[in-house]
């Protein structure tokens, strides 16, 4: 167990290192809760359509407008049964929870959720299968994504997924992604600069899966 | 984009580049951040097997590039892909231009890809009448400006936020600040839309795997996860070298790739897609999916026993990072498309000898990109011989010809030194200077004082010396091997490791047919007298005789040892050439690691001494700390030196050829020494002290600037 706890030690810290954020939690209600949380206090401080507060060309500030007036959790992954809690939770808050269609959402939506298929703990990185059309979408055009990792799925490093990643590939089409912190750039002066095309941020919930 | 047509019209612009205060500033600042940041990326990691473990990856690849496309190929078009074989650039521009045509498609969104800058794609889609915008913020920077990337990873090094700020303004019609962080989310708001009205997405690729058809691509932006999700065609243009037998292998080079580029750990998103996957806009809801590999020279390249390492290349930049050169001159003026090393190298086999003729001379040989590589290439040593082939083909420099002749016949080359040593006198002053430069040289090379030849070079005192150093039953016979510069001009060196060796049981010898390493005709791409100059040392200092052959000139010392191998070391020479080599040994080394050297031997004086590290001795010879103990040891008080490890920016003939670039790094060089507060600046290789010694004399300076052998020997109790 050791071992573990200092796997999971190393994946905190690398993901921090890159500015993910990280909560551990050990239900995945608690999870559904901190992102619902996240989505509303992240309406008091910003315009959620990030960049339309800057000036921008006239078809770009076209976008903005398509942007519709709630908040937005996309959830494409989840099953039917767990879309459900997260929507009651979601609902109490009056934010939209989805989980298809993200293309009538290219302006952009609040928060992406995901579960992971695994961490990796030498670099930090979630391992998140990505086949699905939406859970792409739901992942860049996001502001935030919020990805769940379980504990139990954090490995050392990438060769550990290997064989997992080969039997995925075997059963193409498959779209496969290894996700480290935000959308990042540093192509300006070499300074850093979060969302430049994906989320402004990443959190990660490490949940203790006690099944 | 280097595109001048002699080197005249090239040291123009470099001299332009020079003078581009911005841009010395960031690339000065990325030159100094760049070595910690990798460091600590590789911290606790054993990055030199990592590095041997891509070569030997990428080596496979080369050598069967015919099996893993074909296993490629079935693989991905089973998965519902279109696999293409692009045999020019030309042919792929057309085939992505059919494709667009095929599918009706009119906008593209690009992520970055090298490969398409190779093949200069985007300007042929535009004539096509197809929009083509980059996604990266970079790329999509530099294509706004109309200009080509100036490095490989960060294409928009070379400019600053108000210029991306008046840009931006231009392209949204709105004034814009030069705040970093709302231009990024400008960016986003505008290629946001982009993505959304494109229905052609073009990525380059990573990796691919042949075992499973799969591409990976590695961002930082995301942007070419959107490119290859949002459109409903996508085209992947990939390197033939890009293919991997396995999944493994991508997983290994991923291991190293990132960390060597910018010292990350990892990138943001790394995107391994394989198939035609879920696409909502496509007809059949999956995507159009192409990939083309392009050939462009590659399949005859991996044939090429001198050059197929050049394919490698995992396009990390890394040797742009620490190049010398580079950090003075910028992208644009140190290569065609590529940048960097191997910029200069892949110039010459994708585009051709004129874009590179004037660029692979542009080289110091200070070995850093070699050290550098993700893959372990030989930069330097292929950009000579990249340069050589020109040479060969074309006819070599009247000028460089003839000094080629001269170096390799001994006599010739020494009583010219000779002639000239009476010649120079009415221009030699008495602290050994000449101090009137002929008029066609004063302007650029006034920025260092260059020496006089000696009144005695060291070959004619030898006889004299000799008889002083008669040892019974030596521990270890030793031949010393004097190179050019220390014969002629620096005797007094040789000297001085004589005086720091002797009375140690050592027998020494200087055998008298030993001649120039042959190291600067090679510089110059004259092989065929660097070989026989190899050949006549190799004769000359016969291993059979000695334990070691010692030289203070560490340029000599890592061309004898290990340049000499590759040379002249095939057929029944072989073992000869070899053993040669392997007794190739510099001064600290033996005194620390042969000689084992006391500090109760030393008297010192307390003396504030730094020390600059040779190209040749840090990354020619692997030498690590040995000078640095040694001059301790010697009772002095060591200073370090900052980027000790960087070229003073001599490079041999290099300096002639450039001397506005060797003035210019050696000013930072000199800016470094003067830091320390040190009194005595200490080296171990004659071209350096020549080129320090210089400049520090052009300032006024009162540091003094020794070989190490110097200090080692004027500290004996």
């Amino acid at each position: 167990m050791a071992a573990m706890h200092e796997m999971i030690d190393i994946f905190k810290q690398r993901a921090e290192g890159v500015s993910a954020k990280i909560l551990e939690v050990d239900s995945l209600k608690r999870a559904f809760e901190y992102t619902v949380d996240l989505c509303v206090n992240k309406e008091a401080c910003q315009l959620l359509v990030s960049g339309c507060e800057e000036m921008l060309s006239e078809k770009a500030e076209d976008l903005c407008d398509l942007k519709v007036s709630g908040k937005i959790i996309a959830a494409p992954g989840l099953s039917d049964q767990l879309f459900d809690q997260f929507e009651q939770i979601a609902e109490k808050s009056g934010i939209d929870l989805i989980k298809s269609g993200l293309r009538k959402q290219v302006a952009g939506i609040d928060i992406g959720f995901t579960i992971a298929t695994g961490g990796i703990a030498e670099t930090g990185s979630i391992v998140l299968d990505s086949s699905s059309e939406d859970v792409r979408l739901a992942t860049m055009l996001s502001e935030i994504h919020v990805a769940v990792v379980r504990k139990s799925s954090i490995r050392p490093n990438s060769f550990d997924f290997e064989k997992d990643m080969k039997e995925m590939m075997r059963s193409a089409p498959n779209y496969l992604a290894f996700i480290t912190g935000a959308s990042r750039t540093a192509d300006i002066e070499r300074v850093l600069a979060l969302g430049v095309h994906g989320p402004l941020e990443l959190h990660v919930i490490l949940w203790e899966d006690k099944e | 984009m280097q595109e001048a047509k002699d080197l005249r019209e090239y040291r123009e612009h470099v001299r332009e580049a020079l003078a581009n205060d911005f841009q010395r500033q960031a690339l000065d600042n990325f030159a100094v951040a760049y070595p910690q940041g990798r460091e600590n990326a590789f911290h606790g990691m054993d990055s030199k097997s990592l590095i041997d473990e891509v070569a030997r990856i990428k080596d496979y690849g080369i050598a069967h590039l015919e099996e893993l496309l074909e296993e490629f190929t079935q693989n991905a078009e089973a998965a519902g892909v279109h696999v293409h074989l692009a045999l020019t650039a030309h042919q792929a521009n057309e085939l992505i231009a059919r494709i667009a045509k095929e599918n009706n498609c009119r906008k593209i969104v690009k992520s970055k890809s090298m490969t398409a800058e190779e093949t200069l794609l985007n300007h042929h889609l535009e004539k096509y009448g197809l929009e083509v915008t980059e996604t990266d913020l970079g790329e999509w920077i530099i294509q706004l400006r109309r200009e080509g990337p100036s490095h490989m990873v960060m294409p928009a090094i070379h400019l600053s936020r108000s210029q991306v700020a008046d840009l931006f303004t231009k392209v949204t019609n709105k004034p814009q600040d030069a705040d970093i962080e709302k231009l990024v989310k400008v960016a986003r708001r505008e290629l946001r839309q982009k993505y959304v009205e494109a229905d052609m997405g073009i990525s380059g690729a990573n990796f691919a795997i042949a075992e499973s058809g799969t591409i990976g691509i590695i961002t930082n932006e995301g942007n070419a996860r959107l490119v290859t999700t949002l459109p409903r065609v996508h085209v992947a243009l990939i390197g033939l070298e890009k293919l991997t037998a396995t999944l493994n292998d991508a997983l290994k080079i991923l291991r190293v790739l990132p960390r060597n580029a910018t010292g990350q750990i990892i990138t943001s998103y790394v995107t391994w897609i394989t198939g035609a996957n879920e696409c909502q806009s496509a007809p059949d809801q999956k995507k159009i999916i192409h990939i083309i590999f392009l050939d462009n020279g590659r399949r005859t390249l991996a044939k090429d026993p001198s050059f197929h390492e050049v394919l490698r290349c995992v396009r990390c930049g890394a040797c742009a990072n620490v190049c010398p050169i580079y950090r003075m001159v910028g992208g644009h003026e140190y290569g065609h498309i590529y940048i960097g090393a191997i910029g200069l190298i892949l110039t010459y086999f994708f585009h051709g000898k004129d874009k590179a003729r004037n660029l692979l001379q542009n080289c110091l040989n200070c070995q850093c990109c070699k050290d550098i590589c993700a893959a372990g290439i030989d930069l330097p040593r292929i950009i000579k011989e990249v340069y050589a082939e020109i040479q060969d083909e074309e006819g070599h420099a009247a000028l460089d010809t003839t000094v080629a002749r001269v170096l390799k016949n001994r006599k010739l080359f020494h009583g010219m030194l000779r002639a000239a040593k009476f010649a120079q006198k009415p221009m030699a002053d008495e602290a050994g200077y000449i101090r009137h430069l002929p008029h066609f040289l004063s302007k650029d090379h006034g920025f260092r004082a260059l020496p006089a030849l000696a009144g005695k070079p060291f070959r004619d005192q030898w006889s004299d010396i000799k008889d002083k150093l008669h040892v019974d039953n030596p521990r270890f016979r030793v031949a010393l091997f004097s190179g050019c510069v220390q014969d002629f001009v620096y005797p007094e060196q040789i000297i001085a490791a004589i005086n720091a060796i002797k009375g140690r049981g050592v027998e020494l010898d200087y055998p008298m047919d030993q001649l120039c390493c042959g190291l600067p005709v090679q510089m110059m791409g004259e092989f065929a007298s660097a070989r026989e100059a190899a050949r006549q040392n190799v004769n000359a200092l016969d291993p059979a005789k000695f334990d070691y052959i010692l030289t203070m000139c560490a340029s000599c010392a890592s061309h004898l040892k290990y340049t000499y191998p590759r040379l002249v070391g095939k057929g029944p020479g072989a073992v000869k050439v070899q053993q040669f080599s392997d007794r190739v040994i510099d001064f600290s080394s033996f005194m620390e690691n042969v000689l084992n050297v006391a500090a109760e031997q030393y008297a010192g004086n307390g003396e504030k001494v730094t020390y600059h590290v040779p190209c040749h001795l840090a990354r020619g010879m692997n030498v690590k700390d040995e000078p640095h103990k040694l001059i301790q040891k010697a009772g002095y008080e060591f200073i370090p030196l900052n980027e000790e490890r960087v070229c003073c920016g001599f490079g041999g003939s290099y300096s002639m050829k450039f001397p506005e670039i060797s003035r210019e790094i050696l000013e930072k060089k000199l800016q470094n020494i003067a830091n320390t507060g040190a009194s005595i600046l200490a080296t171990d290789c004659p071209g350096c002290i020549m080129q320090m010694r210089g400049g520090l004399e052009k300032l006024g300076s009162k540091i003094k600037v020794k070989h190490t052998a110097e200090l080692i020997a004027e500290s004996r109790k």
